[in-house]
């Protein structure tokens, strides 16, 4: 890990009811880098953005390990305050379905205007001038008049480009983008995926994609981030990732695109199964056609390949 | 949105012309007979002829009802013979402004109260507060209002002299003094009512808090209090309107009780001195005049929505 890392996460372990939703999750992103957690539903990968976000209450979830922020120092276990001051200005999210994720008693205009107003301290023109702006920027035709726009009354593109709008206000080092198109027709998530990148390279920020479609993210992503049932498995540049996986549950998702044709990531074989009744060692070991006997006892680690940037957690790696 | 108003009201002049109807029909029902009672134990056949007629009872009953929802539209109520006065001035001008007074004040009370109390106990939902906030508003809902009047008369009237027992002075014409005198009777009548606010805050929040746009909001960087108090409040507003728009019925009978404890001259106190004194007429003008205020209240709740929530107006 360099030391000019953006955001360094380490050894991210989650409980939830009981269940260790994330088993020792590290990762790092260096700023402007783009990087994808592909996985299964159910692997974690929400609850990974949520967590750093700092979503998770101490009621909702018990979360170990350390986060740390480029300038910020460790995130995890933050009041409640010093998120809240973090959050628009530094971290910012995009949700799954921008529909609900946008309140439906205030205008489109409103829910912008308050972040650039409360967060950058704009006066209300100076703050409407510049929500403006940010709606032409992202693509809303007719701006002025879809400011005073309540969120039924867009489509489903355009409140997810509300949302980018919003995400992006007070132009942050770093950006979730938890399945940003799952909600939206083919023809449109395209565009939106493109409206992401495009705006947050201008930025120089980094972004972090949540996204369960690895052929969406082998085209957006700088670097992959592979998650089985909350545990890394492999991560590493998109392209090597890709041409020469070596932990085979990545190889099975590479031959669910290949094969298959279809675009969703579909379980290999099975499903991922309870996560009450999870294998000592290795979680993919109940389904992995390459298990050794030590594979559900000793769990492998998260291991630096000497030669380049790529990690992988697997006994017997192709 | 327009055009549901309008239908909305259509519907509301409907169920009133029922309700008058039934009110109409009460007096109808009532044992006596108003000829007899005026003329007394001795009469003639040709003077009682004559007095029907005056009186309009020899009419069919659909023409007698016409005639009498005409004097009520226009005001003519007839004189109370008991209080000895023009029952629409007795009813209209004196006692509805004393009901309408303490039920204000009481939903004000269980509004400014209730709500908050269910803010927090959602917000800090499973803990002491919300346990204790949830004893108290059972205690509220189980206790009979007429006892806790007594128990606030005894407390801050006799024992700590705060606030006066009973009697009324009206608000419009001294409003510090009247509304100190209506402190305890309102504090009385929304106790329930602070209750089920309380009950209702608390779940529909709840429900609120789990939606995307909170988390959505948070992630913006918008202050806990924020998230709570507008993004959150702003969302239960609907569903805490309608119910309080259909148990304005119950605070509306509440105001009976109140009334006879704290010996205060409004509606509920007319109705019953009516009820007392068998005086029909005056029973009949009060239940139109509760019915009407219930049904009018209803028809604002649902005028109220479109503003409340924007999906709701037309697009």
């Amino acid at each position: 890990m360099s030391s000019a890392a953006l955001l360094e996460v380490e050894d991210l372990t989650l409980h939830r009811g009981g269940n260790r939703i994330l088993d020792h999750v590290t990762l790092s992103l260096a700023p402007g880098e783009t990087l994808a957690l592909v996985g299964e539903s159910g692997a974690g990968k929400s609850t990974i953005a949520t967590a750093l976000m700092g979503l998770l209450g101490p009621k909702d979830a018990r979360i170990e390990g350390h986060a740390r922020l480029e300038g910020q120092g460790e995130l995890l276990g933050m009041p409640e305050r010093r998120w809240s001051k973090l959050r628009g200005r530094r971290l910012s999210m995009i949700f799954q379905d921008a529909g609900s994720a946008l309140n439906p008693c205030f205008t489109v205009g409103r829910q912008l205007v308050t972040v650039l107003r409360r967060n950058l301290g704009l006066s209300r023109t100076a703050a409407r001038a510049r929500a403006l702006e940010l709606f032409e920027r992202v693509g809303i035709n007719d701006a002025e008049a879809r400011l005073s726009a309540y969120p039924h009354q867009l489509s489903g593109g355009m409140q997810q480009r509300v949302m980018v709008a919003i995400a992006l206000a007070c132009n942050p080092d770093l950006l979730f983008a938890d399945e940003p198109t799952s909600a939206l027709d083919v023809t449109i998530q395209a565009q939106i995926i493109r409206l992401i990148l495009d705006e947050t390279r201008t930025r120089g920020a980094s972004c972090i994609f949540v996204l369960h479609d690895l052929a969406l993210a082998s085209q957006s992503c700088d670097r992959i981030v592979v998650l089985y049932a909350g545990q890394v498995v492999e991560s590493g540049v998109t392209a090597e990732i890709l041409e020469a996986p070596r932990h085979p549950y990545t190889a099975q998702l590479k031959s669910c695109v290949l094969e298959i044709g279809t675009r969703d990531l579909d379980p290999p074989e099975g499903s991922v199964g309870s996560y009450a009744a999870m294998p000592k060692g290795c979680r993919f070991a109940r389904r992995c056609p390459r298990a050794l006997p030590r594979c559900a006892e000793e769990r492998p680690p998260l291991v630096p390949a000497p030669d380049g940037d790529r990690a992988l957690a697997c006994w017997n790696p192709l | 949105m327009i055009l549901r108003g309008l239908v909305r009201i259509g519907q509301t002049l409907v169920v009133l012309l029922i309700v008058s109807f039934a009110t109409f029909g009460l007096l109808k029902l009532a044992p006596g007979d108003p000829v007899q009672l005026a003329l007394g134990a001795e009469y003639s056949e040709t003077a009682y002829r004559s007095l029907q007629r005056e009186m309009g009872l020899d009419q069919p009953f659909l023409v007698q009802y016409l005639a009498w929802a005409r004097d009520f539209a226009t005001g003519d109520w007839g004189r109370s013979y008991v209080a000895r006065t023009d029952i629409f001035t007795f009813a209209v001008l004196e006692a509805l402004p004393v009901t309408l007074t303490l039920a204000s004040l009481s939903l004000f009370f269980a509004i400014l109260i209730g709500v908050p109390l269910g803010v927090l106990s959602a917000v800090k939902k499973d803990s002491i507060f919300d346990a204790g906030a949830a004893v108290f508003a059972l205690t509220g809902t189980a206790f009979p209002s007429f006892l806790l009047g007594i128990l606030l008369i005894w407390l801050f009237g006799v024992k700590l002299g705060l606030f006066p027992v009973m009697g009324y002075v009206s608000p419009w014409q001294d409003p510090v003094t009247g509304l100190y005198h209506m402190v305890l009777p309102a504090l009385t009548l929304s106790t329930y009512f602070i209750a089920m606010i309380t009950r209702l805050t608390r779940a529909t929040l709840i429900e609120v808090l789990e939606q995307p746009y909170i988390a959505a909001a948070r992630a913006r960087g918008e202050p806990r209090w924020r998230v709570i108090w507008v993004h959150g409040v702003r969302n239960i507003a609907m569903p805490l309107v309608t119910i309080l728009g259909l148990q304005l019925g119950t605070l509306l009978q509440g105001t009976v009780l109140t009334e006879t404890v704290f010996s205060l001259p409004g509606l509920g106190q007319m109705i019953t001195d009516a009820v007392l004194s068998r005086e029909y007429v005056v029973v009949q003008a009060g239940v139109m005049l509760t019915a009407t205020l219930f049904i009018t209240i209803n028809l604002l709740v649902d005028l109220s929505y479109p503003f409340l929530d924007p999906r709701l107006r037309a697009r």
